[in-house]
């Protein structure tokens, strides 16, 4: 077993990092065993390669624009196909990154993409009330998806 | 200020430099342009002995061997074959403007592969120095954060060092034997477009790589060209007048507030969005001048004036480069034959990359050796703590990023930032008309670009391209509803 959650986003514009809010919230929430790496992928694109190699899941957490009510959160299961699309002329996005992990086969037999849907996207550094409402929500479904992979994780003892 | 940087941290800064660059532009030809010209698809159709035979008449290089070559097409047969094409959906397969014979497009498209490795790897020096990349954490003012102590474990140790040659060491052959020979190739078969694309050509590009404390003898030189390349004007220290005195930037055609020409150290930025009027304001960039016209800036610009300054292994590499393509042109039968004028152009943007990345793979090398010389002389130090005057302040700082020619502006009043302006390698590209509507660099090269098929206008795409452009990297959104989220206008 070797597990990665991966936020993506851009915390500058609010709701375009939720991805990587949402990995800050579990690494603050919770204690994982050595199988489980969390990574704040940020804005890069390319150099997220490396970190695809040899895991048996991936976890994506990212804002996801699917239409509905900001702060609704939804699975993907099959990222690849569903970002078929590029929309970058340069900066190598999440797409290419998988594509390219695909053509490599350093694509681990599962895969999955947490996303929240975004409210707010100009600059700033807080997230829209709706999506800092559900936001734990979306922290609380990778725990399930761990614990349903058999991975146990530790809510860490909060002192406030 | 005044401020010297110790020789370490110019070693240090230069060796990221030369790694950054060259893992940028190998990423451009390969993952990012190339197929504006390889057809992936008909890579499918390879003979791949004939391919084999193709790429030993090319290049001496090892892994174009049958095996490497057959696993290769087999990989883009799966993929195509899955009908999820990924990083390849968003390509013209099958476009009249693809002119490529598939053995050519197998190749390249075997090499596209092999680039994801060495991209990757010589990206590691870049992490290694910076702790970071793309966003280096290493700079600071007055130096590096890079201690060097040979009795500690936790700084930059020889052994690191000498991780950061070997990795510098096991590219240079893919550089001169693969990257140059498919520019060359590329080129060569697209002989058209070495006539188009030209667009604005004086090209401005600074000095880059310094070799002093004091910033005042560099490795890398840079300059000025008015048009002319006979007319080369050098720029040669940290401090040039010359080149402080001759930016300005316009926002007669940009949403910002007002209508002037202004130096940068007297500029602002005030967003100030109206409709989009092409008579008018139309366009976010602002539009930078040199000696009152717009100039490009990227390598074209870069290996030109390097070689217009007498630059050695510039000439060196550029001669390589035109007698590989000129090979491949006497090779497929054509009479045409290129020059170095063949280099103001779309295709000539491209293959000047390739020159600069075999220039800074040289230059990297030599870097290496200068720090360890230097830190074998037992000289350790890595920064100087700056001091900032009271009073105002103004300086400027340049930069020859992959990109092309980069600099930032400050005024700086009793210790606190006043003004602070960023021009920009894709301003100078992309930017509008200026102040006497004269076209800039984007602009200026689409015209007399041919295009086949206004809905698919890969030619547009190929000539934007050359340019490396770095217009759209902040939202990394998911988008669910898959729709065309790129839509480009033909004109």
């Amino acid at each position: 077993m070797n597990v990665l959650v991966l936020g993506i986003g851009n915390i500058l514009l609010s709701d375009e990092g939720a991805g990587v809010r949402a990995v800050e919230e579990f690494r603050n929430r919770y204690d994982c065993p050595d199988t489980v790496e969390i990574v704040d992928g940020g804005t890069v694109g390319f150099e997220l390669l490396p970190y695809f190699e040899d895991r048996s899941h991936i976890l994506i957490l990212d804002a996801v624009n699917t239409g509905n009510k900001p702060g609704t959160i939804v699975r993907i299961d099959d990222p690849p196909a569903f970002l078929q699309k590029k929309i970058s002329p340069h900066q190598i996005g999440l797409a290419d990154v998988m594509g390219i992990a695909v053509i490599t086969d350093n694509m681990p037999q599962n895969i999955a993409l947490f996303g929240i849907e975004p409210k707010e996207l100009s600059i700033g550094l807080e997230l829209s009330p709706e999506v800092a409402r559900n936001l734990s929500q979306l922290v609380d479904m990778v725990v399930e998806e761990l614990k349903a992979i058999g991975i146990k994780v530790q809510a860490k003892n909060q002192q406030f | 200020m005044n401020l010297e940087v110790p020789l370490n941290a110019q070693y240090i800064r230069n060796i990221i430099t030369g790694a950054q660059g060259i893992q940028d532009h190998i990423v451009h030809f390969y993952h990012l342009s190339a197929l504006d010209w390889v057809d992936i698809v008909s890579a499918l159709k390879a003979d791949v002995k004939a391919t084999v035979k193709l790429a030993n008449k090319l290049s001496p290089w090892p892994d174009n061997g049958f095996n490497e070559l057959k696993a290769a097409q087999q990989r883009l047969k799966t993929l195509v074959d899955s009908g999820q094409l990924g990083v390849f959906s968003s390509g013209y397969w099958g476009h009249p403007a693809m002119k490529l014979p598939p053995e050519v497009n197998l190749l390249a498209a075997h090499h596209f592969l092999q680039a994801l490795e060495y991209q990757r790897n010589i990206n590691k020096v870049v992490a290694i120095l910076g702790s970071k990349t793309p966003n280096i954490q290493n700079l600071a003012v007055g130096g590096v954060a890079n201690p060097i102590d040979p009795d500690s474990q936790s700084t930059l140790t020889v052994e690191r060092l000498y991780y950061i040659k070997t990795l510098i060491d096991e590219i240079g052959d893919f550089i001169k034997n693969v990257y140059m020979v498919d520019v060359a190739a590329v080129g060569a078969l697209y002989p058209d477009w070495t006539t188009y694309g030209a667009g604005v050509t004086n090209y401005l590009s600074v000095p880059t790589m310094p070799l002093d404390p004091a910033g005042t003898k560099f490795a890398l030189p840079g300059g000025y060209i008015p048009g002319d390349i006979s007319k080369f004007k050098p720029i040669t220290s940290f401090n040039d007048e010359y080149f402080e005195k001759n930016v300005k930037e316009s926002i007669k055609h940009s949403w910002y507030k007002g209508d002037w020409d202004r130096h940068p150290y007297e500029e602002e930025t005030v967003p100030d969005y109206s409709e989009y009027d092409d008579k008018g304001k139309y366009s976010w960039v602002k539009s930078p001048t040199f000696e009152g016209e717009h100039a490009q800036v990227g390598p074209l610009a870069n290996v030109l004036c390097m070689y217009a300054s007498g630059h050695k292994p510039t000439q060196k590499y550029t001669k390589i480069l035109l007698d590989t393509a000129n090979g491949v042109l006497s090779l497929v039968g054509s009479k045409t034959r290129v020059s170095i004028n063949s280099l103001h152009s779309t295709i000539g943007r491209i293959a000047a990359r390739s020159v600069r990345t075999a220039v800074l793979h040289d230059e990297l090398i030599n870097q290496w050796q200068l720090l360890v010389d230097n830190i074998g002389k037992g000289d350790y130090k890595t920064f100087n703590k700056p001091v900032f005057p009271k009073g105002e302040q103004r300086g400027f700082g340049f930069h020859e990023a992959p990109r092309g020619m980069l600099s930032h502006w400050v005024v700086i009043q009793d210790g606190k930032i006043k003004n602070y302006q960023c021009v920009v390698p894709s301003t100078w590209n992309a930017g509008p008309r200026n102040s006497k509507d004269a076209l800039g660099p984007y602009e200026a090269s689409l015209i007399g670009n041919p295009i086949a098929d206004p809905d698919k206008p890969l030619e547009v795409l190929r000539t934007v391209h050359s340019f490396d452009p770095c217009i759209a990297c902040a939202v990394h959104m998911v988008d669910s509803k898959r729709k065309e989220i790129v839509n480009i206008r033909a004109f």
